[in-house]
């Protein structure tokens, strides 16, 4: 079992609040995160991989997600994300995949907080294909000993957007979800769309349903192909 | 020794007042040094399944709910098939092992929330545990639960995180109906709780599957797509708090 501090505070709280300053300075910390997608058929967009303050979180379970989440999960935009994190002083090595992290692959990310507050590392990117899921690591504690430790991420539900399972948009409350060149490849088309509604609150994503019809069904997504069981994700915090 | 529930479940704002008045309790097994107390709180995180009215317990590590692999108790099956929590809550009060327990105020809506405050004797701290069980209720007898969880040793402010995993009872076929699902996704059928017989494929508690659904082909099933879900599907958060 994972042991962490309470977090109170969501990053989609005011910035003002988030950048107090806390009494005890973390220490200097060279880490590496290295993030495999344990998946069998999905893809991660462009990976957020912070280290920020006691205290901040990107999301809260069973909360409604912040907008900055809710364009990750949508359509895989950290844009906001980053913004929020810079103005609390994170560390971040965004995107170290430049691009989509296939099934079966890896990736690895490097953070210095020296002369940081950042004792809390997050991971989160969106999960292709599926309208508004996300594969994340929210507020860890980081260890403060050297040594490397393993974490298995879960699959979350934003709850922002139906889970129509259509190819569509990737903008914050547009129906659908993006499709790039690899993921398209693996995808039907010509779906009527699950027949669903955005859930409103941050939960463990229930899967995707799919169907097996290539150029009709319900779905555009391939039930062989495109589920998941947890965990998503195996993430490998190396402390130096 | 069997100590009475000491507090009730309360909201998240009435808490401070709650502890306030524990505090200043003229009842001495309340007052004093020598309990530790601890807030409980328990997140639905499915998409479509309610939670039963939930039983939460801290308890010495010699006890256990159920036990994967072995048959359910009936006041588990109880819980299961029916999300009725009276009977596990009563062989807990009467369980010598059992320290503190408290059933929820109702159903626990997913991505609801309860709060519960729970204590023991600080003397207990070396072998205490933590259970908290429900019954996911748009299913035959799924049971989510953190099971026998250590709390050893746990520091005042210190916070542990529990995910839980469903369980399947074993004590009920899992067919899916209107008449044999008693939660809100069988509304016009029979909706059956409890039923004393046990006609599952194998009478052992097991880790759930999940539901198939008629969006997967089930054709008798009443529920839908959304009312699958991945584990886990709750969040126990412990907070050490005296």
């Amino acid at each position: 079992m994972m042991k962490m501090k309470q977090l109170g505070i969501s990053i989609g709280l005011s910035a003002a609040v988030l950048s107090a300053p806390f009494a005890s300075m973390a220490s200097a910390a060279d880490l590496s995160i290295e993030i495999e997608n344990l998946t069998r058929s999905t893809f991660f967009t462009p990976l957020i991989v912070a280290a920020h303050p006691a205290g901040t979180s990107l999301f809260e379970l069973g909360d409604a997600a912040s907008s900055e989440i809710q364009a990750i999960a949508e359509g895989g935009d950290t844009s906001g994300a980053e913004t929020l994190l810079t103005g609390i002083g994170a560390t971040q090595d965004n995107n170290p995949a430049a691009g989509l992290l296939e099934a079966g692959a890896s990736t690895t990310a490097t953070l210095n907080t020296d002369g940081t507050s950042n004792v809390l590392l997050s991971v989160a990117g969106m999960i292709l294909p599926t309208n508004d899921g996300f594969v994340a690591l929210n507020a860890i504690e980081i260890p403060s000993e050297a040594g490397t430790y393993v974490y298995y991420a879960k699959a979350y539900d934003s709850g922002t957007e139906a889970n129509d399972e259509i190819v569509g948009s990737g903008m914050p409350g547009q129906a659908g979800f993006p499709a790039p060149g690899p993921v398209a490849a693996t995808l039907g088309s010509g779906g009527t769309g699950v027949a669903a509604t955005a859930e409103g609150f941050v939960h463990i994503h229930r899967g995707v349903l799919g169907d097996t019809n290539a150029t009709g069904g319900v779905s555009d997504i391939d039930s062989t192909l495109h589920r998941w069981l947890n965990p998503v994700a195996k993430i490998t915090l190396t402390v130096n | 020794m069997n100590t009475k529930r000491l507090y009730k479940a309360v909201s998240v704002l009435g808490m401070g007042i709650a502890l306030g008045a524990c505090s200043s309790s003229n009842d001495p097994q309340v007052s004093g040094r020598d309990e530790i107390e601890f807030e409980i709180t328990v997140t639905n995180l499915s998409a479509g399944q309610p939670m039963s009215p939930v039983v939460v317990a801290l308890h010495q590590e010699s006890y256990q709910a159920f036990q994967t692999g072995s048959a359910a108790s009936v006041e588990l099956e109880q819980l299961a098939e029916g999300g009725d929590n009276s009977a596990l809550l009563t062989a807990l009060g009467a369980n010598n092992a059992v320290l503190d327990e408290e059933g929820g105020s109702g159903a626990i809506a997913p991505g609801g929330s309860e709060v519960f405050e729970l204590s023991a004797a600080e003397g207990a701290l070396g072998t205490l545990s933590l259970s908290m069980l429900s019954m996911l209720v748009n299913t035959n007898d799924a049971v989510v639960a953190v099971n026998n969880q250590s709390l050893a040793s746990m520091a005042i402010n210190e916070t542990m995180n529990f995910y839980a995993l469903s369980y399947d009872a074993g004590t009920e076929a899992n067919i899916e109906t209107a008449d044999t699902i008693p939660g809100p996704a069988a509304a016009g059928g029979a909706r059956e709780g409890f039923n004393a017989v046990r006609d599952d494929i194998r009478d052992e508690v097991s880790i759930h599957a999940g539901v198939i659904t008629q969006a997967d082909g089930l054709s008798s099933s009443v529920l839908t797509e959304v009312h699958r879900w991945d584990h886990p599907s709750v969040k126990v958060s412990v907070v050490r708090v005296h």
